[in-house]
């Protein structure tokens, strides 16, 4: 450590520490690249503080085991990457539907299927979003540096505990692999579960509160015995086919994320202010869409970025409140336009895109030219 | 013994959740009964049990009785069991699973949570055949036996769970049928006092989609075929193998003490330097 409190740390360690930082205690995961360091670490941290590290037999139990940890109160993450992300995707609407807090690691590397193990992509972004079957909610965080990686993967707890939902942190094999120095934030707030207020008696686990507050989730084993299920449940967690209930079930599970876009979403903007052309970037690519932007104002070009820190929910409304002044939008991703579809959403017409799947980070020069392109 | 109806308030849950949804007929009912009774005579509190089951006519039991309960997907029980019994020693957790559940899409995650030894009771109702979803052919329908996706009899060998599960490290394996309630009681209550993985079988009659399909009689004829057919463990080991018919080994299989996986966890965070509370 230099005496700037710095220290050289890798994506996946950064976000490895950060679950740590967070509370998490459980870590249940199967090795694949390019997310196995966060497993390595894990695994000899864990112990230290009593937690549990457990290497599972695939990526589907490894999902099953974090919710498990979780109903037992303990928070809990697993980490993988493309394919292993595909496994999880059963279990992973299992904690959507039964509202279970858990937070789920995607580091990218190229698909479809085994793909390109060893390159970095950003192919998962819909996945993430549609990965699971059934209209589901999604919370999915997008960290751009190896401080991020820190720090969004304890957001992803607190949003997870908040709002009692898997969130994903999907990062890329450019962010996880990438060495920074960071100054490990001294504090930042950790939200813990709450604990039910109410005797077992009156205690309904999906009842949903005035105000629009979140039953909290009682852990097994303390008196308060219900049932979890991932069929269509009543407030008490039973099945049920009643009408009534099940569109009030089905809503209420969408609507505790829609109602607090305003928490969720988190964006960051730079040179936004007066900018006619707006590139919409996230996670490694950010960095280049900085440095063209950059590169686009030594031009005259009066370019800025908008960049999703929470790429789901997607932050519609802050493109739509800047599509009136924008004469185009910039998309540049790691995959064949999967945000572009979404920009395309708020804006249509209006935007382009700077693709690449060959397994290489866009440069800022590819981000740059098609800047030109647009303002000429 | 408890009387019937204290029991049935104990640990049923009231409202809403019966009548049950089993076919006239079915075993299920036998084995969740034999399950009640053994935890009736054991010193744990509704609290402290964390039921787990996977999809399927089984994957049922959960909703009905009264403990910490988690109806998992299908096959996956033993995951959910692994995160909470690791997360929280303390609490018994017991899965309970189909044939299909535990040895089809399951049997991955059942051989190697015998072969982690990790302190789970897991219950497999084995009935030999898909109920829920209409009478398929699952990895434990006999060879030759008609099911909706064998409509000219099973070609593919089944498993033997319990073989399946001794090879695989299991610490504790019984097998009953839902003929011998009372055996099937004993055997849990072994099964939940065991240190380590558990396995009880409970062979059990799906009249339904099995027994009407392959022409096996009633519910009652075949509970008693599961009465001819079954033979002692000890005695069924003297049979000459060529001699054995239909006949299969019922009692406790396997029982031996080997550490398990929480205490090897346990060493695993002191050699960490962590604190063991």
């Amino acid at each position: 450590m230099n005496k700037r409190n710095e220290v050289l740390l890798q994506g996946n360690e950064a976000c490895a520490m950060g679950a740590l930082a967070a509370g998490m205690r459980f870590f249940a995961g199967y090795p694949i690249t390019p997310s196995t360091e966060i497993a390595e670490f894990l695994a000899a941290e864990l112990p230290k503080l009593n937690g549990t590290f457990i290497q599972m037999e695939d990526e589907i139990s490894s999902m099953g085991a974090i919710i498990g940890a979780s109903l037992a109160g303990t928070k809990s993450m697993t980490a993988t990457s493309g394919p292993g992300f595909s496994l999880m995707q059963e279990n992973i609407g299992f904690a959507s539907m039964a509202e279970v807090p858990c937070v789920v690691v995607n580091v990218m590397r190229g698909g479809p299927s085994t793909g390109m193990p060893t390159r970095p992509s950003q192919g998962d972004v819909m996945q993430s979003r549609w990965g699971t079957h059934g209209d589901h909610p999604a919370i999915v965080l997008c960290p751009k540096s190896v401080l991020e990686c820190y720090t969004l993967t304890v957001r992803a707890f607190n949003l997870a505990e908040k709002y009692r939902t898997p969130v994903i942190v999907l990062m890329d094999g450019i962010v996880g692999h990438m060495w920074e120095n960071i100054e490990i934030p001294p504090t930042l707030e950790v939200i813990d579960r709450a604990k039910p207020t109410v005797p077992p008696e009156w205690y309904h686990p999906y009842e949903n509160l005035p105000g629009g507050d979140i039953t909290p989730l009682a852990p097994f084993g303390q008196g308060y015995r219900y049932h979890v299920t991932g069929m269509v449940h009543d407030r008490s967690g039973f099945p049920t086919l009643d009408h009534d209930e099940v569109e009030q079930g089905l809503k209420s599970i969408i609507n505790k994320i829609k109602n607090n876009l305003h928490d969720i979403i988190d964006i960051e903007e730079y040179l936004l202010k007066d900018a006619d052309i707006c590139v919409v970037a996230y996670g490694s690519v950010a960095r280049s869409a900085r440095e063209a932007v950059n590169m686009a104002r030594k031009e005259g070009i009066k370019a800025g970025m908008l960049r999703p820190i929470t790429l789901w929910p997607f932050p519609r409304f802050h493109l739509e409140g800047i599509t009136g002044r924008m004469k185009t939008f910039v998309i540049p991703e790691m995959n064949l336009g999967q945000v572009y579809g979404e920009v395309l959403k708020s804006c249509p017409k209006k935007a382009v895109r700077v693709t690449r799947v060959d397994g290489e980070l866009v440069t800022p020069d590819q981000i740059f030219s098609k800047i030109q392109e647009v303002s000429s | 013994m408890m009387r019937t109806t204290e029991a049935i308030y104990k640990y049923l849950r009231p409202d809403k959740k019966f009548p049950h949804m089993w076919c006239p007929g079915c075993g299920i009912g036998i084995v969740m009964g034999a399950l009640v009774r053994a935890i009736e005579n054991t010193e744990l509190t509704k609290d402290e049990i964390v039921l787990v089951s996977g999809i399927g006519c089984s994957g049922r039991i959960s909703t009905y009785l009264d403990f910490n309960t988690l109806h998992t997907t299908h096959g996956r029980a033993l995951t959910f069991a692994t995160g909470i019994k690791l997360a929280n020693p303390e609490l018994t957790v017991i899965t309970v699973m189909g044939d299909g559940d535990a040895t089809a899409i399951g049997g991955n995650h059942l051989i190697h949570a015998c072969r982690r030894n990790i302190g789970i009771t897991s219950i497999i109702i084995n009935n030999n055949i898909y109920g829920m979803t209409g009478g398929q052919y699952s990895p434990t329908t006999p060879m030759e036996r008609k099911a909706s996706t064998a409509q000219y009899g099973s070609i593919e060998k089944p498993f033997d769970i319990c073989k399946l599960v001794e090879a695989c490290g299991a610490t504790f394996v019984a097998r009953g049928t839902a003929f011998h309630a009372k055996m099937l009681d004993a055997m849990m209550l072994r099964a939940l006092n065991h240190k380590g993985f558990s396995v009880v079988e409970a062979m059990s009659q799906c009249p339904v989609q099995y027994g009407r399909r392959n022409k096996l009689g009633t519910p009652m004829d075949m509970m008693q075929w599961f009465k001819d057919n079954s033979v002692s463990s000890p005695v069924f080991d003297k049979i000459p193998p060529d001699e054995v018919d239909e006949q299969f080994p019922v009692g406790v299989l396997v029982n031996k003490e080997e550490k398990d996986y929480i205490d090897r966890y346990r060493d695993i965070v002191k050699k960490a330097g962590g604190e063991v509370p």
